[in-house]
This record gives structure tokens, sequence and C-alpha cells, in this order.
């Protein structure tokens, strides 16, 4: 039986290096992914496949074995009654697991850590209210494609089905958001399960993938032995990509003159950028990175031209809508990079290239559909686009690069100084990325200041850049944070957060404290939810139905934000003045014994700009309000 | 619309039905009709699904069910490649005075009688979806109580064996 390889195979590179918990580098990660795709290639279970003979233990025994022997370090959970006996070997154990304050907490805190460091986010909670409480993690993982396992308790199998107390079908909950799930109520499945769990969370198209684990399958004897025996006969993902089909590839890539990289979230996911660099300098071709793609190629390159999208910049958003050829490598055509999808793009060819073949010809139908893995399919791209260009020449994309990079010089990111007197929220975020550097994590919330650490942020290596992409989750970015920070310790981790997301998961503060995992917070505070204020000011005549929260400049601010802070056991600090920004950012650079959060007060009436509205083509971009660019320059 | 006939080997495991039927609800796939039992292999049922949807949309419900990690295999049935057939009970009103002409029509059908009371019959008929439609309307004059009626059934014509060759390459 066939099980496929994995499809990212430098998840697992990471996961053989696990034991050092060093910050990565990209090239390192490259190197380190051929061994590992080696190893796994050798077996679908995760870790190093240690031998263990029959063994008579507990269920809950064999769920924490089953972690340790996939090389799990790090746990993020909740205890209650149901997961209780699971809880009771962990104590003995030498994984670390960080007690949350809120089940969310616990999810987000996994995909941050799996988003870091490419391995596993494991997350635990109890049965019902507990395992409800994770199911936006879930979502949002699922709708981002993280490697996440989320075990949960569940009431013995008895009693499954009788409205038991803490009772919650969370498989039939989840199912439309995991990539699979597991109902374990016999403790002799449990180490497959987990291996099962393991390997489909993080092959193919990472994701989501839930054990819901009866109590009395925790507390039933069992034998344990490792490593189980993987049987998943209908899951086979395709990793290389089909030689002719990448062929076809390169002719078209040979025959266009106005060709775009247009790059997705697959690309990092795949610890990709190394080989896309290369693939970008053979083609010349210039390159987008949308939300999810944020540093799988250097901003500073001259082959980028930023993000496309609903917040794109004009010359992403433009290099795409004239484009005849999209070279679409682990991208989805999301709705809001597409706009309004049949005039996306409308002169394009599209080549697509992704490991998940139901998001090929999805949403835009591709005229070279290559499924696998852009690990596999970039290099092999690279190398046809080389031998097609010997033989027909390489493409003369003067013309091309002259119409983009006048875009680029006429319409740079910036942004107007706000009349109020306050800050701009823009120059804060990017006084942070400047002052930190690109090798900081840097991990947003939803709203206003997500889209401007997109934008004034440099990202310049891959895994730097966190947010909830699909999803939006507000409130993803204190406990996402928590978990990267977990992940890469020597790493400067920021939560960029707004004061409407602060507010929803901030409880996580206490588990930073407590647990020396001392990340930097910097709500962006400008009195509201931003994005919704934005749209009503747009949209809605400016009238700003439920958008004030009351927390900024000359409010009651309720909470404050600093007095929060200190309360959680934080260094805290509010900066209210241009000229204070780089000396706060640098204040909270220089303390690393315990977190910080710093309560940036900015004007509310900053926005988000460029905007390509809902319900337009992005040829409506505005890069002001009610501006369009001049497009007479087009050819 | 076009309908299409899906045969879909799936691994027998507690709630793989729901997993199929809630991708079409989430999907917003319509399902027409939807037939599960086991197979000649332990282990594994079949389950075929018919779907009204157009070339493109197909593509994707083939390739969303083909993400379930439970889904072993599809494959598309068209009409002149296989046998399809839907199975239905009717419950007819027959007293003393009609119960012949009822059987009769019956037979026309080849549809067998299953059950007889004082004032009514119950007919087994199998068929294509265009043949039951005539019985029903050959049988509504009498008063018809009841209708039951089975998803498609349908499995490829010659000798070969879906399962054989799905098991044969996982």
């Amino acid at each position: 039986m066939s099980k496929g390889s994995p499809i990212s195979p430098s998840l697992m590179a990471t996961k053989s290096a696990g034991a050092t918990k060093a910050p990565e580098r990209a090239d390192r990660a490259a190197d380190q992914a051929v061994v590992a795709a080696d190893l796994a290639a050798a077996s679908p279970v995760l870790g190093p496949n240690n031998v263990v003979p029959p063994t008579v233990m507990t269920g809950s025994q064999a769920i924490v074995r089953s972690l340790e022997e996939l090389g799990v370090d790090d746990i993020f959970g909740l205890p209650g009654g149901a997961i209780l006996p699971t809880y009771d070997p962990l104590m003995a154990s030498s994984m670390n697991h960080v007690l949350v304050r809120h089940e969310q907490g616990a999810g987000h805190a996994a995909q941050g850590y799996a988003m870091v460091t490419g391995r596993v986010g494991v997350c635990i909670a109890t049965s019902g209210p507990g395992a409800t409480n994770l199911v936006t993690a879930i979502m949002d993982a699922h709708m981002d494609s993280v490697p996440l396992v989320a075990i949960t308790g569940q009431v013995s199998s008895g009693v499954i089905g009788t409205d038991a107390f803490q009772e919650a079908d969370i498989v039939g909950i989840t199912m439309p958001i995991t990539k699979h799930s597991f109902l374990v109520t016999d403790p002799n499945d449990i180490p497959h399960v987990m291996a099962e769990a393991f390997h489909l969370a993080s092959t193919g198209r990472p994701g989501p993938v839930l054990v819901d684990v009866a109590k009395d399958a925790q507390v039933g004897q069992m034998t344990f032995s490792w490593p189980p025996k993987i049987d998943l006969p209908g899951y086979r993902p395709v990793t290389r990509g089909h030689s002719k089909q990448v062929r076809e590839a390169a002719k078209l890539i040979a025959a266009a003159s106005k060709p775009v990289l247009y790059v997705g979230g697959g690309v990092i996911k795949a610890h990709a950028s190394a080989e896309l660099l290369a693939l970008a300098e053979a083609t010349g071709a210039p390159v987008v990175t949308t939300l999810m793609a944020k540093g799988a190629f250097p901003d500073s390159h001259p082959q980028h031209m930023g993000m496309p999208g609903m917040h794109g910049t004009v010359s992403a958003v433009t290099a795409l809508q004239q484009s005849d050829l999209l070279i679409t490598l682990g991208a989805r055509f999301d709705d809001r990079v597409t706009g309004v999808l049949k005039t996306f793009a409308p002169m394009a060819k599209v080549i697509h290239a992704d490991i998940d073949p139901a998001e090929i010809s999805k949403n835009r139908t591709a005229d070279v559909p290559i499924v696998g893995s852009v690990k596999e399919i970039i290099p092999e791209l690279t190398d046809a686009v080389r031998t097609q260009f010997e033989a027909s020449g390489t493409p003369d994309l003067t013309t091309w690069w002259a119409f983009l990079n006048n875009l680029k010089e006429t319409y740079p990111l910036g942004w107007t100084e706000p009349d109020d007197g306050l800050s701009a929220p823009q120059r804060v975020i990017e006084r942070i990325g400047a002052l930190t550097g690109p090798e900081g994590v840097y991990v947003a919330g939803v709203g206003q200041h997500q889209m401007w650490a997109a934008q004034f942020i440099k990202y310049e290596r891959p895994h730097a850049w966190l947010n909830s992409g699909g999803a939006g989750t507000m409130g993803y970015a204190v406990p996402a944070a928590m978990g990267a920070k977990v992940g890469e310790p020597d790493r400067v981790v920021w939560a960029i957060d707004g004061d409407g997301c602060f507010q929803m998961t901030n409880q996580e503060l206490a588990t930073c404290a407590i647990n020396n995992i001392p990340i930097k917070v910097a709500v962006i505070n400008n009195s509201s939810l931003g994005m919704v204020r934005q749209w009503q000011t747009l949209f809605y005549e400016g009238r700003y139905s439920n958008t004030d929260l009351n927390t900024g400049h000359d409010t009651v601010r309720i909470p404050d934000f600093v007095k929060l802070g200190e309360a959680y056991g934080c260094a805290s600090f509010r900066c209210e003045r241009d000229e204070d920004i780089d000396a706060t950012i640098q204040k909270a650079l220089e303390i690393n014994d315990r977190p910080v959060v710093i309560d940036f007060v900015v004007s509310p009436n900053s926005m988000v700009w460029p905007m390509v509205p809902a319900g337009v083509s992005n040829d409506q971009i505005q890069v002001a309000r009610n501006m369009t660019p001049e497009w007479e320059e087009e050819d | 619309m076009s309908r299409h006939t899906l045969s879909v080997l799936v691994e027998d495991k507690p709630g793989v039905l729901t997993r199929v039927a809630s991708l079409f609800a989430r999907r917003a796939f319509n399902i027409n009709s939807l037939a599960v039992g086991p197979t000649e292999v332990p282990g594994i049922s079949r389950m075929t699904v018919v779907v009204d949807a157009d070339g493109d949309l197909i593509e994707q419900v083939t390739k969303q069910l083909n993400k379930l990690i439970n889904v072993i295999k599809i494959v598309e049935l068209t009409s002149e490649s296989s046998v399809q057939r839907d199975h239905i009970l009717v419950k007819v009103r027959a007293d003393a005075a009609t119960r012949l002409q009822v059987t009769q029509a019956a037979d026309l059908f080849r549809a067998a009688v299953v059950d007889v009371s004082t004032d009514s019959l119950v007919i087994e008929a199998t068929g294509t979806p265009e043949k039951l439609a005539a019985l029903l309307s050959v049988l509504e004059p009498f008063g018809i109580r009841e209708i039951v009626q089975s998803g498609t059934l349908a499995v490829g014509r010659g000798s070969r064996s879906m399962s054989d060759r799905a098991l044969r390459s996982a």
C-alpha cells in the first residue's frame, strides 16, 4: 500500500532538528529538508521511530508516550474532567506543557508555534466547553493550512450520546474545519491514531487534526508498542509535479511577455523560499507575495512588487491585472486577492502549482495545472525554464519592467499624517519593524493594524510574519505570539495588535508572564474597531455604529492597557507622541525578563490604502479616498 | 445542470456517511440521491452518489470528496458504461374491484406484489428512474398511499471490479 511521501518534507526537517531550538535560517532548513525527506520516505511516523517493545500501560500514558515518541517538545493546554487522566502522566513527562488561561489561547499558541518552526503544533483541552473553545483556532488553522493536532477529552464511551455533563460532539462540530478527526474509544487505538494524526497534519496540504479520546479509553489498559502501523488507504498526497506539465509551464513562461509569479503561503509551508528565489531570477519575472506569503521572497528584492489584493500595492495589483501569465505557486485565488473573479487578470493564462488538487481550477481555471509540492515543483520548473530559454531564447521583459517600475515609483506605499495631531499608526508599525529587524517575528491580529503590519514591516525571510489570513480571527496575535516565542525563544517576537483584538485574548499575558515567555505586545490603539470604522467612513456615510471602544486618546480608557499590562506582570508603557516612538520601542527591545505591553495611542482617522473596494474589479484600486491611479502609461 | 453518478469507495468507519453528506451541504453541491452499503471487501463500503452539477463543478465535487481521508476511490459511471437502478416500494389502494387491474399494471413493469391486504397492495419495482416514473403514473389513478424509494445503485459493465483495482493501487 503506498502512503505517499510527505508533501511538505521540510515540515519534518525542522522536526528532525527539533531537539535544538536555535533559530533556523531558511537555507539551513532547506538542507535539512533533504535529510528529512529521506527519513520520512522511510516511515510515515513522525519522530525518530524508536522501537518500543510491547508494554502494558493506560491509555493516558499511551497518549503521553505517543507524543514523546512523535518528537513533541511543547504542548499548550488546559485540563478539565474528561482529560484529567492524561494530565497525570503528563506531569512526569519531559515535554513542556504550557498552561493557558483559555483554550482558544492554546489553539492559537499551537498555531504560532507551528508557523515559526514548521513543526506540528499541539493543544489539549477537556470535553464540552473546553473543546468548543478550541473551535476558532481549529477553523483558523484549517483556513491557513497550519499543521495542528488538537487532543480533547471526551466523556466515557458508555455515556456518549446521553447529553452527559460536559459532553459535546466535538468530532461532529469540527468536521467541516478539520483535515480529519478521530474519536478514540479503545485505548489500543491510541498509538496508531496519534501517529496518523501527526502524519495527516504535517504532510500534504497541512491542516488541523482532532483526536477526541473518551475518558474510559484514557483510563483503560492497553499494550503500547512503537512505531505503530499507519493505515490510511485513502490518503496518498502527490508531491512530485508531472514532468510533462512542468515542461508545458516552461513553454508558457518562455512565450510570455508579461509574466508574474503569484506566490502564496504554500511556498512558506513547503520551505521553498530558496527555490523560489532561483526561479524568480531565472525567469526575471516580477513576484507578488500574498498576505500569507510575506517573507517567502525578500521585500528588498528588486523583482518584488509587493502584496496583491484588497490592500495590496498598486504595482502588485496592476502586475496581476495586466499580466499575460500567472505563475501561481501555493496560492489559491482567494477573493481578497482577486476582487471580482471574472475581472481578475483577464488577459492572463494560468499556471497553477499546488499540493491540493482541489485548489486547482476551483476559482480560476488553470491552463497548466501542476499538482505537487512546490518544494519539488519549483526546482524542476527552474531547470525546465533554463532549458526552454536556451532553446527558444530568453523573453524580453523590458517593456513590462518599464511599466511596472514606473508604477512602483509613482505609487509607493505611504501614508498621510492624521489631522488630529495624534500619531500615525503606520509610523509606529514601520518603526517597530525597522528597529527590530528582519530576524524578528511579527504576529498580527486582524484589521487595520494587520494590513499596516503587512505593508510597512520589511520581510526578508520566511516564518517571520504570522497572521490570521483566511479566517480573520480577531484575538489571534497575543496567543500566537506566545506560541511563536516558545517555538523560537531566541527571536524577538512582537504581537502587533489592535485595541479591539487585544481585548479578546489578552488573558494569555498571564501565561506569558508566569512561564517566562517574554513577548512584546504593541497595541495600536485607535480606540475603535478600526477596519470596521474605515468601512463605515467610506461606505456608510460615517455612521459609526458600535465601533467606538473608548480605549484611546481623550476617552475613559477602559481598560487602561498600561494598568492591565502591569496587572499581568508585564512591563507596560504608553506612547502618545511621535518623538517617543523610537525610544519606547528601544526600551521594549531591551526588556527580556518579562513580557512588554505598549499602548501606542494613535489616530482613529488613519485608513488603510491602497484599497480595492469590495465588489469591484481590481482595476478600481484606490490609492487614497476616491483617488484611482492614472492609467495612461498603460501600453 | 447535468446529472452525474459517482461511485465512491470508502473505509467503513464511523462518521464516514456524515463526512460525505456534510461535504455536499457545506460546499453547496446538489445531491440527488445517495445509497450506501457494504462491498465484497470487508471494511470497505461503496456509496453511489447522484449529483446535479455542470462540468467544472463535478470536478470540484470529485476533488473535494477525494480530500476526505476515508474516501479511497471515486469513479464516475456514465449511463452507457454502467447499469444503474433505483428500487421502489409503492403502497397502492386496491380493493376487490381494482386489484386485478393493479396487478396487471405491475406485471407490465415486471414489478412484484409483495404485500396484499383487503384494500391495498405493496408493489416492489426496480429500474431506471424513467421506468419507475412511468410505473407511478400508471398506478396513480388507483390511489397511491405511500412511496419509499432507494438511492440509485450503479455498477460498471464488463468484468472489471472497482474495489479490486482500488485496493491493488492503494
